[in-house]
């Protein structure tokens, strides 16, 4: 679905340098694009081919550009070094418990705040727009402190219960869905003898599908990638989550930069292979709450 | 029997509660809490001590304190124009030609990608010996290229490199939604009226893109003042505090100084800069933002 620019219409009738001209914008456009594209791309090409070679020939210079030979087992030595099927399944479960419970606890909420007339409902709705302007990082040490005094320190309850329970963000953005769903639908439903639960459950989520997957997207995608709060909060590598143990890992490796490629590639290919199979979903996610934020 | 208005003000309770908790005991709760602490000396091991306002005169007294603020805004400034004219180019150039989708996905590719994957594959690509870039850039007869996250110099602009192309797709793509939202008619009105390609330009692109883009710069502004991991992972702050930024700082002063106060006053600052410039650039959007 390409919308370009509307052709003028005058270039029907343009004469051949114009023509000329415009051949060549175009073929500079699409070089321009492609080279562009190219150096987005690089990084994880080099990523790819240093995770291949052995430690010498990742010295070499010139460059070796494709690995010889192809050193798969450097997988397997970055897997087998440090605890990384563990971290995967911390990673795993935080991810979508949290993805899960935060989605119907904003959804809750947005159907709260939406629907129904509750005493002190304005207030509470704008002191959620206030929090949207404190980031994690200005509570970073009292949290921390809290936690420490109720002994959540090196367990994964800080990565599970906040974020289950704090979204402002997403609490608006299935606010405004909600807003426009047409009344009547529940007010038939309400003479069918249906109650809250009903009309929430049944009527309102199954209609707000493409913001419940917009945000899901993105707070699944930000809690696996989530590199601050558990590097605070986690000591022990049994409790790490990828990030963290990759982390650890370049500690440990420092300059034999294949296997340290190795690992992250470990770490950036499942990523990449949902992101390409699900990407209109992501632009779209972003389209979404981006504009609507 | 309950009444009608105290049935809903039980369900909008049990509705919205859960949020509500949250919000009160991870936000508002530390945010008290940080407010509080900011007047105390305190290690978490002795008891805290009351100093009022000193943590806050430390703060203006200290030279890194000052250094730091100076960091974040070099990186938020070199940050903001190279992440979003680029953004803004490719968007633009995508917009106009076929396998948009192709071009949207792999620019986008490095955003959903970790902090911690990224800055190792940065950390690589600019090793002063023995990175793909340097080696190119001797290839181009720059026979002394930057030695990066090894130089005061280089090691900011390296972040920033880094970053803008990290986060580029994020922007591009709410851009390119920004531009494909704007009116065919528009143009059509605007070539009857015998309007140049700039002329649509600079009176049709530009100004039904000013809320998109306005959106982009406040978030922007916004994301470059919390910068954290890639700079923890690539130079924790170094070389000699070339890359110390604001959570940097604060991270360092609670975590590794046991310095909580100081750390909760640094957070204050933070949270009042972020605030003032979202007040501010909401105040300007009316001023220049044009609403189709």
């Amino acid at each position: 679905m390409a919308s370009a620019l509307p052709e003028p219409g005058v270039a029907a009738r343009a004469r051949r340098p114009i023509m000329w001209s415009r051949l060549a914008t175009t073929t500079l456009l699409y070089a321009v694009v492609g080279l562009s594209a190219f150096l987005m791309v690089f990084p994880f090409l080099w990523l790819l081919s240093t995770s291949l070679k052995s430690d010498g020939e990742a010295l070499m210079i010139p460059p070796v550009w494709i690995p010889n030979p192809i050193l798969w087992e450097n997988y397997q030595r970055a897997w087998e070094a440090l605890p990384f099927g563990r971290a995967y399944l911390n990673s795993i479960y935080i991810a979508i418990l949290v993805t899960l419970v935060q989605l119907l606890t904003c959804a809750m909420a947005a159907y709260g705040f939406a629907r129904i007339r509750f005493w002190g409902r304005d207030v509470i709705f704008v002191l959620f727009l206030a929090t949207l302007m404190v980031p994690f990082q200005v509570t970073l040490v009292p949290s921390f402190i809290l936690f420490k005094q109720i002994a959540w320190v090196n367990t994964h309850l800080p990565l599970l219960v906040p974020p289950m329970l704090t979204n402002a963000f997403g609490v608006f953005l299935l606010r405004q869905f909600i807003m426009t769903l047409p009344l009547e639908l529940e007010e038939a439903a309400v003479m069918d003898g249906a109650n809250r639960a009903h009309l929430f459950g049944l009527i309102t989520l199954p209609l707000i599908g493409p913001g419940l997957a917009a945000l899901g997207i993105f707070t699944f995608l930000g809690t696996w990638n989530a590199f601050l709060a558990p590097l605070i909060f986690l000591n022990s590598s049994e409790l790490f989550t990828v990030p963290i143990l990759l982390n650890s890992f370049r500690g440990l490796y420092n300059t034999a930069w294949p296997l340290v490629m190795a690992a992250s590639a470990i770490s950036v290919i499942p990523v990449l292979v949902v992101y390409v199979t699900l990407q209109q979903y992501f632009i779209q996610g972003i389209a979404l709450t981006g504009l609507k934020g | 029997m309950l009444s009608r208005r105290a049935k809903d003000n039980l369900a909008g309770l049990v509705f919205v509660g859960p949020q509500l908790i949250g919000m009160l005991a991870f936000v508002i709760g530390p945010m008290l809490y940080a407010i509080g602490l900011s007047l105390y000396r305190w290690d978490l091991l002795s008891p805290p001590m009351f100093v009022g306002l000193g943590n806050y005169a430390e703060m203006v007294q200290n030279e890194t304190f000052w250094k730091v603020m100076r960091n974040t805004s070099y990186y938020t400034v070199g940050y903001m124009l190279l992440n979003i004219l680029t953004a803004l180019g490719a968007a633009l150039a995508l917009n106009r030609i076929r396998g948009k989708v192709f071009f949207r996905t792999l620019f986008f590719m490095p955003v959903v990608t970790s902090a911690i994957a990224v800055s190792l594959i940065w950390l690589w690509m600019l090793n002063p010996q023995f990175g793909v870039v340097n080696t190119f850039l001797r290839g181009l007869g720059i026979a002394e290229p930057p030695r990066w996250f090894a130089s005061t110099a280089w090691a900011m602009p390296g972040v920033i490199l880094m970053s803008a192309w990290w986060n580029l797709g994020y922007n591009m793509v709410i851009l390119l939604a920004g531009l494909q939202s704007i009116p065919e008619s528009l143009y059509e009105a605007a070539m009857l009226d015998g309007a140049s390609h700039t002329q649509r330009f600079t009176n049709v692109t530009l100004p039904m893109l000013t809320p998109t883009l306005f959106f982009v710069v406040v978030v922007t502004f916004i994301g470059s003042f919390q910068v954290f991991d890639q700079i923890f992972i690539m130079t924790n702050g170094g070389p000699a505090d070339a890359t110390r930024v604001m959570v940097m700082y604060i991270y360092s002063l609670g975590f590794q100084r046991f310095d909580m106060g100081l750390a909760a006053a640094v957070a204050m600052v933070l949270f009042v800069i972020l605030l003032a410039m979202t007040l501010v650039q909401f105040r300007l959007q009316r001023r220049w933002v044009f609403y189709g």
